[in-house]
């Protein structure tokens, strides 16, 4: 079974329930945000590529769909945008201020 | 090249390339560990639990050519992926801090106060 595949897809849905739904910071109307992930997806293809080229780490192919970007499944997508959304979702919303 | 050293310098460089964000951009997240690690360790915690999981079931797995082969939690964890989930969030944050300085202080209040004034 595609286990990673279902794993990431679960989690860019549970982060983006956590930011929409829970903490509600207003970072998906933020383009400020959509930048920020924008330059971390472009740093992020390069040390996935430099961990998965070598390979540092190795994907078991029974695992994933198959579609690789820079050496990385197409699955590390969606590990690094749950990582990167919940992050900062944290980091808006532990910055706040009181009303 | 770099060996058993490999992952650990990537990490390393991780760190120093996005230090001038702290530094010269002024991002201002060592600057506020309080908040800083209220972000960053729930984040290390339920990505690495994730990361534990994964390798316990075969979806990943590390060279030993490649890593220092410290392990971690009964031999499973990487040394590295400890690291990995405590700086690419950190990263992460500098990036937003960063863009957040050029673009504007977070909620759209404009630039906000010097950075020298900020209480947090």
């Amino acid at each position: 079974m595609r286990e990673y595949t279902l794993a990431a897809a679960a989690g860019v849905v549970l982060a983006v329930v956590l930011e929409a739904v829970v903490l509600r910071t207003g970072m998906f109307g933020d383009r400020r945000y959509w930048l920020a992930l924008a330059v971390v997806g472009c740093f992020q293809l390069l040390v996935n590529g430099v961990l998965t080229c070598p390979p540092v780490v190795a994907y078991d192919p029974r695992r994933i769909l198959g579609p690789r970007l820079a050496c990385a499944p197409v699955e590390d997508l969606g590990f690094g945008f749950a990582m990167v959304t919940v992050t900062l979702s944290l980091w808006r919303w532990t910055g706040r201020r009181p009303r | 090249m770099l060996g058993r050293a490999t992952y650990l310098v990537l990490m390393a460089a991780c760190v120093l390339v996005t230090l001038p964000l702290e530094l010269v951009l002024r991002a201002r997240v060592y600057a506020r560990p309080r908040r800083w690690l209220a972000s960053l360790l729930p984040v290390s915690l339920v990505f690495g639990v994730w990361d534990y999981l994964a390798i316990r079931r075969g979806h990943w797995s590390y060279s030993p050519r490649f890593t220092s082969g410290v392990r971690l939690l009964g031999g499973v964890l990487p040394l590295e992926e400890v690291v990995f989930f405590l700086v690419v969030p950190t990263c992460a944050i500098l990036t937003y801090q960063a863009v957040c300085r050029l673009l504007g202080a977070p909620g759209g209040r404009g630039p906000g106060p010097p950075a020298g004034r900020r209480r947090r």
